[in-house]
């Protein structure tokens, strides 16, 4: 447990509450920062055993796009993160039909694996939640 | 004149309202997130396959790379580097900067 809480001791008392936090992802990687931000959070909420659950909606889609090169910017290509989420038990990863096929992408231009829901079935989710975290 | 326009067309209008305003002679150079709307089988690339048939279209190719889309550029958009960008604004009088 120490090692999850970055060293500091938690007794089960206060550490034993889990709720469920969706992450809403609605921007595209690198012409801002909130993409990189939210994958920050994210792994934040995993250190604590959360119910983690991440939405991809709008340009938030091209945050998974496949064959991301980011050398030549100079920027860090933080999209290898998403693959590594499994092994922190994020598995519930959810993408826009529509905005994917705005975009002309599909399923396996997608560097995870992911379920593709519409927007009703994505406000089904929202509704599901205890805390949602929106970038 | 040379357009360069930053914004992905899906979430700001900036892209539209360069197309607007893009005479015969000009140039456009499509950077950062504005390269989103190069990419082929979407609405934005059906406007600029209309542009080009007047206009010569560029995207800067570190920016495409960066965001996977190398190998979904529309056709007929030419791909410049860092000094190609810098060639095309010496070549233009102006350089119009759509934020």
């Amino acid at each position: 447990m120490t090692e999850s809480t970055g060293g500091i001791d938690m007794d089960e008392e206060t550490s034993g509450v889990v709720k469920k936090f969706l992450y809403v992802n609605r921007k595209a990687p690198y012409g801002t920062i909130y993409a990189l931000e939210s994958l920050e959070v994210v792994l934040i909420a995993a250190a604590f055993d959360q119910d983690v659950s991440l939405a991809f909606i709008d340009d938030g889609v091209y945050q998974i796009v496949k064959g991301q090169q980011t050398k030549s910017i100079n920027v860090k290509n933080f999209s290898p993160t998403y693959r590594a989420l499994e092994g922190y038990d994020i598995e519930k990863l959810y993408v826009a039909k529509e905005s994917m096929e705005e975009r002309g992408l599909t399923e396996a231009d997608l560097l995870v694996d992911v379920k593709v829901v519409s927007a009703t079935e994505m406000a089904d989710i929202m509704a599901g939640q205890d805390v949602i975290l929106s970038f | 004149m040379l357009h360069t326009v930053n914004k992905s067309p899906y979430e700001r209008n900036t892209f539209d309202t360069c197309l607007a305003h893009v005479k015969k002679g000009s140039a456009i150079l499509l950077i950062e997130d504005g390269v989103y709307a190069a990419i082929q089988g979407t609405a934005p690339a059906k406007k600029l396959e209309q542009m080009m048939k007047t206009i010569p279209v560029y995207v800067l190719q570190p920016d495409v790379e960066a965001r996977g889309m190398q190998s979904r550029v529309l056709d007929g958009i030419k791909m410049v580097d860092y000094s190609g960008f810098v060639d095309l604004a010496a070549e233009y009088p102006t350089v119009q900067s759509w934020l």
